[in-house]
């Protein structure tokens, strides 16, 4: 037998004299003989731990290497500290199940109420949900949840500054939930405000106003008075935010939202090449019923000690069966664990402290790619934290490509085929800008000769 | 477990002025770098105070949350005997992967030159499809509601490229997880029911009435909830695809197939399986867990975007591909998933390899029958048969002594398990429901018996002891109308 199989042959001969049968097949009696699997699978023979380690060592020397990292667009390259990987890795709260049974559960309940409440400070708004898969599925659930509010409204307003790949996945939820979506223009690189209004004066259905701070440009933007204009048509503020920016930036309840949703990878979770990451769900009080996902409570025991449980859960999908306006029914535990741990060793001042290396960062980026000519802010004027779209002279992708072969740095994110999307955090060195900004002035030489060549 | 609570909160140990953290230096020292191409950020674009967040040293940190797992369960340090939930070992090799740091700091705009990756999610969606007899498999959606509901969007997909817009309905058997109901409604799809017989299998007599030009597809796990193999597949599906609508099959009761049967062979056409039962991927808490969905063949172009594709060269070189096709019911992740996820669940296959996928599925078929047979003199059998991975006990036999399921759990922690699921399936009133897993050993599943014969034998003699329990855990019953009543979901200081 496997290793992970305790069983001799011994022990099944015992077991199965038990169960009354004379052999495994025998269990699978009333399996039909045509639905029955005629040859092992085609998968080899099992490996040992040591050929386990020289396989994904060879996956990984396939992978490009990376040696700096300018990439963001919602994903972005903050250190882990040991210490949150050493926790996250404790078998106690690695190999629990769902905090079903609260008594022998309040390491995982006490986290999660403890991630509930860092999260609710840094929105600046009263609940925050046990958490969500990642920012896009979070912003998705925001709107269902902005429709089940809305009564009978259903119509959703969408900044076209929203992160493209978030926006892709709200748009499949709409598609298949029949929920109206409507784009708001941008202009200048920022939500286009008269034409939100507009479109508020135009619909009487409007359930929610999805904006995204800061936007996919990496721009912050003003939302002075927008959220008295949608509260006065009984529409919801909804905002996506960048979880690491909230401590240094307006919060969503400063700008009067009513829903904060978006990732919180950038709060100690490991860039694992798109996931796990965590979704965050934040909201006023008055929305605290209509949460999807788990929230926990903290309550007493029988001895009169505080203690945490699953609460509110009439709220819950698997309950409401097939009244439910969401299917969520689990959170990402482990990495709001990650999140407490990583803010509690940070605290404002850290995460203060990493958000203006990044500012300082990218603005220093932003003067050596300048410098080499052949490139400009494509919204200039406009203020940004620690990311910016560059207007190329060339094809951004092909740049990304040229940079990550020549010099093994991620340029950043290709957008619209001639901008590039930079982000920057605590993690690059001026060396790093240094010799990107150069890769670039060099490959502006490189497709000159090339287009001359073709001329 | 320790058995005094460790009550304190990060928020009470904070003290200002402390720190955790050290930064990298990044060149540039302390100044700030002024442009004249972007506007400064002015205070109103700020947050006007700070944040009240924690601040601690790193010891008093990894204190404090060490201190607070030892108030928890986990299977590593005990038996779950949890049905529906297949909660196997989660092998430590596989943990090593998933943080491999040749993967674990690579950003998803990495994309396709991040060959090693693409091979990686491919053989293990190769190797999904060959266990679920599909086509392919997309490992994108994060966990197993999100992957039926991922399933059902591509059914949904996949009528409307046949201009089929009026099949609006799902059928679900009653006894069915509330997740699928949940998932068809959040998917647009109106949920029909088809009743179960008294064996809790499908009624195909009041399933083929149900069969019409609207229905889009019919909903089930195999073996079923009450852990019974459906006999009657061929039919249904026969009549599913006979009313043109597909099958698809919810994998969270995967496990005790394995080695034995195919979903794909069963003639369903649309499958998800949860990488956190099937393939060891620790639960974590409650997350992140992965549900890849695996179509059969002629609808892979449904699946979302972005796909991956192995593409061989005239002169014989593979290369993988990030693909996406207009006729894909769109995307339902900004990336490919939960990734470090996939990493463990391939690690685990590869380990076990064919030989011991073949064991893993009678191995816990063979685990659930030696529990069933050896407590059902104590605890009710309603389904008198060969079960599969699991089964479901009507509670106490001895219904005179008031100790009801819940109380049965509760004191099953007093001796040092996990409870079963309790109260669901929703077909008996003290629904207890038991699926030990392949990875444990007779010893333990002779103890967990024992037990449950103690407490049997307890609530006969003493069943006030059952009734109050546990006793021994590290917090009492919790007083869960309070936490609703009056809901305190963030830490204020008294």
């Amino acid at each position: 037998m496997h290793k992970y199989f305790p069983h001799t042959a011994q022990d099944i001969r015992r077991m199965l004299a038990t169960c009354g049968v004379e052999s495994l097949a025998d269990l699978y009696a009333d399996v039909p003989e045509e639905l029955r699997m005629k040859a092992p699978y085609a998968l080899g023979k099992g490996k040992s731990e040591t050929e386990i380690r020289r396989y994904f060592n060879a996956l990984a020397s396939k992978n490009a290497p990376v040696e700096a990292c300018f990439a963001g667009a919602g994903v972005y390259d903050h250190a882990v500290p040991a210490t949150v990987s050493s926790l996250a890795g404790r078998s106690e709260f690695l190999t629990a199940y769902t905090p079903y049974q609260p008594e022998i559960s309040q390491g995982t309940l006490q986290y999660i109420f403890e991630y509930q409440t860092i999260m609710s400070r840094l929105t600046g708004l009263d609940v925050s949900n046990a958490s969500m898969y990642d920012g896009t599925t979070a912003t998705a659930e925001a709107m269902l949840m902005a429709i089940a509010a809305g009564k009978k409204r259903r119509r959703i307003l969408v900044s076209a500054t929203l992160n493209p790949r978030v926006r892709a996945v709200v748009d499949t939820y709409a598609h298949y939930h029949g929920v109206p979506l409507e784009t708001i223009p941008q202009k200048d690189g920022v939500t286009d405000l008269s034409a939100l209004e507009q479109m508020l004066q135009a619909h009487a259905d409007v359930a929610g106003v999805i904006l995204a701070e800061p936007n996919y440009y990496g721009i912050v933007e003003d939302f002075s008075g927008v959220a008295d204009m949608v509260h006065a048509r009984k529409a919801l503020l909804i905002l996506n935010c960048v979880a690491a920016d909230l401590a240094t930036l307006r919060t969503p309840g400063e700008w009067g939202a009513d829903i904060a949703c978006g990732d919180a990878q950038s709060l100690g979770l490991p860039m694992s090449y798109g996931g796990p990451y965590l979704g965050y769900l934040c909201a006023t009080k008055a929305l605290m019923r209509k949460m999807p996902g788990r929230i926990v409570g903290q309550t007493t025991d029988a001895e009169g000690r505080r203690c945490f449980v699953l609460t509110l859960q009439a709220r819950e999908q698997h309950i409401r069966r097939e009244k439910a306006t969401s299917n969520i029914c689990s959170n990402q535990g482990l990495m709001t664990l990650c999140v407490a741990a990583y803010v509690a060793l940070h605290g404002a001042n850290g995460l203060r402290e990493i958000a203006y290396r990044g500012h300082q960062m990218a603005l220093y980026l932003l003067d050596r790619m300048t410098a080499e000519g052949g490139c400009c802010l494509k919204y200039a004027g406009k203020p940004f934290l620690n990311e910016f779209l560059l207007k190329l002279d060339v094809d951004a992708q092909e740049f990304i490509d040229y940079a990550l072969r020549e010099e093994k740095i991620l340029a950043g994110v290709a957008v619209d085929g001639d901008c590039l999307l930079m982000a920057a955090t605590e993690m690059q060195t001026k060396d790093d800008a240094d010799r990107l900004a150069k890769a670039y002035g060099r490959y502006l030489n490189i497709a000159k000769e090339h287009k001359a060549a073709r001329q | 477990m320790n058995k005094k609570l460790y009550d304190k909160l990060i928020f009470e140990l904070s003290h200002p002025g402390r720190k955790g953290y050290s930064l990298p230096d990044n060149g540039l020292g302390d100044t700030a770098h002024g442009t004249d191409k972007a506007a400064a950020l002015g205070a109103s674009l700020l947050r006007s105070e700070k944040p009240d967040l924690p601040e601690a040293d790193e010891l008093t940190v990894v204190r404090h949350y060490n201190n607070m797992s030892t108030n928890n369960f986990g299977v590593d340090t005990g038996f779950y005997p949890l049905g529906s939930c297949t909660m196997k070992y989660n092998p430590k090799i596989n943990e090593e992967m998933a943080s491999h740091p040749g993967f674990a700091s690579m950003h998803p705009a990495v994309g396709q030159a991040a060959q090693g990756n693409l091979e990686m999610y491919w053989n293990l969606q190769n190797a999904l499809s060959e266990i679920g007899g599909m086509s392919e498999f997309t490992l994108n959606p994060f966990a197993g509601a999100h992957g039926e509901l991922t399933g059902l969007m591509t059914i949904r997909a996949y009528h409307e490229s046949r201009g089929d817009t009026k099949r609006c309905k799902v059928i679900v058997p009653d006894s069915a997880h509330g997740t699928n109901p949940a998932s068809a409604a959040v998917a647009g799809l109106e949920v029909v029911e088809v009743k179960s017989r008294p064996d809790g299998t499908v009624d195909v007599d009041d399933l083929r009435p149900l069969l019409d030009d609207t229905v889009a597809a019919m909903m089930m796990t195999n073996p079923n909830t009450l852990g019974l193999f459906e006999k009657n597949i061929p039919e249904i599906a026969r009549l599913v695809h006979q009313a043109g609508a597909l099958m698809y099959y919810d994998g969270a009761n995967l496990n005790p197939m394995l080695g034995v049967a195919r979903p794909g062979d069963m003639g369903f056409d649309v499958m998800h399986i949860n990488l956190h039962k099937t393939f060891s991927t620790p639960h974590g808490g409650g997350g992140p867990g992965s549900g890849p969905v695996g179509v059969r063949k002629g609808l892979e172009q449904f699946l979302p975007n972005p796909r991956v594709i192995r593409h061989t060269a005239a002169d014989g070189k593979v290369t993988f591909r990030l693909t996406g096709d207009g006729k894909a019911l769109g995307q339902v992740s900004a990336w490919l998933g939960n990734f470090a996820v996939q990493a463990r669940a391939l690690a685990y296959i590869l380990s076990l390899g064919s030989e011991g996928l073949m064991e893993a599925g009678p191995l816990a078929t063979l685990n659930a029958n030696y529990i069933k047979e050896q407590l059902k003199d104590d605890y009710l059998l309603p389904i008198e048969t060969v079960c599969k991975h699991e089964f479901v006990f009507d509670g106490l036999k001895d219904k005179s002594t008031g100790v009801t399921t819940l109380n049965v759990a509760k004191r099953l922690l007093d001796y040092g398990f996990h409870a079963p699921t309790i109260y669901f399936p929703l077909l008996f009133h003290e629904s207890l429901m038991i699926e030990p897993t392949e990875t444990e050993s007779p010893e333990t599943l002779d103890r967990f018996i024992e037990v449950m014969h103690a407490i049997a034998r307890e609530a006969r003699e003493n069943p006030e002891a059952v009734i109050s329990a546990p006793h021994e855990t590290p917090i009492s019953h919790p007083d869960d109308t309070e936490a609703a009543l009056n809901p305190k979901t963030t830490y204020i200081k008294d």
